[in-house]
Order: structure tokens, then C-alpha cells, then sequence
């Protein structure tokens, strides 16, 4: 299936778009992890 | 009583092919609706007591924001043939042809499974547990069964728009308790005349899909003697929260000019019937009732956020 430029666009544009969704959920989970672990973070055994 | 093969601008509902631009997924979320049911679920949240970790509420309302999504995306996509033929949504991307059915139950899809999860990983499970009653609730029991087969449609599927501040609360303290339902009731409550509000000035277009939205099967009259006792009823809910110490002095006297004008706006749509009057009088209750809502939650938020709460029982 041959895309036209228009769609080729749209489906670059949709892709970026997941991307930085996807990355807004690692970033989100990152963070409530750490306010979750909040000052244990520092006190786990060696 | 609707054709699920409806030819809509050059594309098949039945077939896979266009696929639209990033701001058609986000209308698939129904943007405005979803609005509305963040800021509910905001209220929630923060009229809860304790306190909570700002990363996690804003994670919260993600969840709720995402979640809402869902539901407008796969409302969107079950409906894509009445959504055509009435001219209020006959402009959605799917009717459209900017988004293909299957696109929409995806999307829909992995929305409502990613917020769902998410949030009960990040949040509580008695969250994520509402959260997917709502969704639930909106798309098989609204959407699917009681949509296109009673009048009462928005009346018990009105449950699903009325959870988000249940899940805030939820979301804030892990549990559950008689503040939150009341909140709950006054949506609950609110629902019907909203909606049979714009029913009575759009009842071609349900007309038209086949919807048996009350107008339709009831006629108008009933429809305003219905609109006239919710509101009757919706009035005095407004106050409620009071009683239970959610809202003080400022929450009581908004909620109770809120709830008199409300049943005024109620009462001219019951007392005038034809014409454009008629429909001036509908528009405006369903644009009011917006307001009512928005104002009404505005007003417990800043009264909690000011921490100006002033006990009215101390009062009398």
C-alpha cells in the first residue's frame, strides 16, 4: 500500500505523538515511584 | 433500526484504512466532556480529607482524564452510525471518515486498560476499580443496552458521569464513605434534566437515529414535567454536601441560589411549550446547567482550598 505525502505527515505527527505519550508515562511512573519510596530510597541495605 | 454499513465521506465503517491527524484521536476523547469529569473528580479529591502528594494527585487525575477518554473513544466508535446521521455529531471523526472504526476500539481500548492499570499501580486499586466501573458502565450498559432501547437511558447510564468524584475520593483516602455519594447524587440527579433539556430542541436528531430519548417516545410535555421534578429535586441535593460538613456558609448560599434559579429555568421550560420561545427557554436550561455544575463544585473547591469553611450548624 503506497502512502500519499499527506498521509505519510499525518502518520509521523501520530508517531511522535505516541512517543512522547509514552514517554510522559515512564516519566509519571518514575516519579510517583520515587515520592512512594520517598526518603527509603537511601536507607535500603547494602 | 440503524444501518451499520452507512457510507459516510468516502469511508466504510466496516474497513480499515483512513487514519486522521493527532487532533482527531483527541476529539475521539470527547475533550469538553472530559473536562467536565476532571474537574469533578478534582473536586473530590481535594474536598477529601488528609492530604495528598501532588505527583500523585496529578497522576490521579491522568488516570481519570485518560479513563474519560476511553469512554468518549469507544463510545464513539459503537455509535459511529447513529453519530451520522444526527447532525450534532455527525461532524465526529468517525462519521467523518477521519478515523476508522477499528482505529477508534482501539484507541478506546488501550486507553481504558493503560488508565485503568496505571492507575491502580500508581494509585489504589479501589480507584482503578471505579475507574473501570465508569467506563464499563458507559460503554456496555449506556452505550450498548440501554442507549438505543429506553428512555431512561440517561437516567441510570447517567451513574458512569457521576463517579469521578467517587474516584477522587477514593484516590485521596483508599476508601469510601457518604460524602462522595452525596456528590455523586447531585450528578446523578443533574444528568437527566441536562440532557432532556437539549433533547427537547434537538429531538429530530434523536428522531432521525432512532434514539427513544424521552422526547421522542414521551412527547414534550412529559419531558418538562420530568425536567421540573429532577430539578425539584436536584435543587435541595445541591445543600446536601452542608449537612455532611463538605460545604459551609459560601457552599450553601451558591448551592442554594444555583438550585432557585435551576428550578426557575426548569419552570419556564414547563410553562412554555411552543415555539421559539419553547426552544429558548430548553437552550437555556441546558446551557445553565452547565454553569449550575461548574459553579456548584467551584464553590465546595474554593471554600476547602481557602479553608474559609464556616460550619452552618454553628451557625443556627
Amino acid at each position: 500500500m503506497q502512502l500519499s505525502d499527506e498521509e505519510k505527515k499525518r502518520r509521523r505527527t501520530r508517531s511522535i505523538a505516541i512517543g512522547l505519550a509514552l514517554a510522559g508515562v515512564v516519566v509519571l511512573f518514575y516519579l510517583v515511584t520515587i515520592v512512594r519510596l520517598g526518603s527509603n530510597v537511601v536507607n535500603r541495605p547494602f | 433500526m440503524t444501518d451499520t454499513s452507512l457510507e459516510i465521506a468516502g469511508s466504510d465503517f466496516e474497513g480499515t484504512a483512513p487514519s486522521g491527524t493527532v487532533g482527531d484521536f483527541i476529539a475521539l476523547m470527547k475533550p469538553r466532556v472530559m473536562s467536565l469529569v476532571l474537574f469533578t473528580g478534582l473536586v473530590g479529591l481535594v474536598v477529601a480529607p488528609g492530604s495528598m502528594h501532588p505527583v500523585l494527585a496529578i497522576a490521579t487525575l491522568i488516570c481519570i482524564g485518560v479513563g474519560a477518554g476511553a469512554s468518549g473513544a469507544l463510545n464513539m466508535w459503537y455509535d459511529a452510525d447513529i453519530d451520522a446521521i444526527m447532525q450534532r455529531t455527525a461532524s465526529r471523526p468517525v462519521p467523518r471518515g477521519r478515523v476508522a472504526r477499528e482505529e477508534a476500539l482501539t484507541f478506546g481500548t488501550v486507553l481504558a486498560v493503560g488508565s485503568i492499570l496505571s492507575m491502580g499501580l500508581l494509585v489504589n486499586w479501589l480507584a482503578a476499580f471505579l475507574l473501570a466501573v465508569t467506563i464499563g458502565f458507559y460503554l456496555f450498559i449506556y452505550t450498548m443496552w440501554l442507549k438505543r432501547r429506553t428512555p431512561q437511558n440517561i437516567v441510570i447510564g447517567g451513574a458512569s458521569g457521576a463517579l469521578p468524584p467517587m474516584i477522587g475520593w477514593a484516590a485521596a483516602t483508599g476508601s469510601l464513605s457518604l460524602e462522595p455519594f452525596i456528590l455523586f447524587l447531585i450528578i446523578f440527579m443533574w444528568t437527566p434534566p441536562h440532557f432532556w433539556a437539549l433533547a427537547l430542541y434537538r429531538e429530530g436528531d434523536y428522531s432521525r437515529a432512532g434514539v427513544p430519548m424521552l422526547p421522542v417516545v414521551a412527547g414534550g410535555d412529559a419531558t418538562r414535567l420530568q425536567i421540573l421534578i429532577y430539578s425539584l429535586i436536584l435543587a435541595p441535593l445541591g445543600v446536601l454536601p452542608v449537612a455532611v460538613g463538605l460545604g459551609g456558609l459560601v457552599y450553601a448560599v451558591t448551592a442554594g441560589v444555583l438550585g432557585g434559579l435551576f428550578v426557575l429555568l426548569a419552570w419556564r421550560v414547563y410553562s412554555c411549550r411552543e415555539g421559539r420561545a419553547a426552544e429558548r427557554a430548553a437552550r437555556q436550561l441546558f446551557g445553565f446547567s452547565i454553569l449550575y455544575l461548574l459553579l456548584l463544585f467551584t464553590a465546595l473547591l474554593v471554600e476547602q482550598n481557602s479553608g474559609t469553611t464556616v460550619n452552618v450548624w454553628a451557625l443556627v
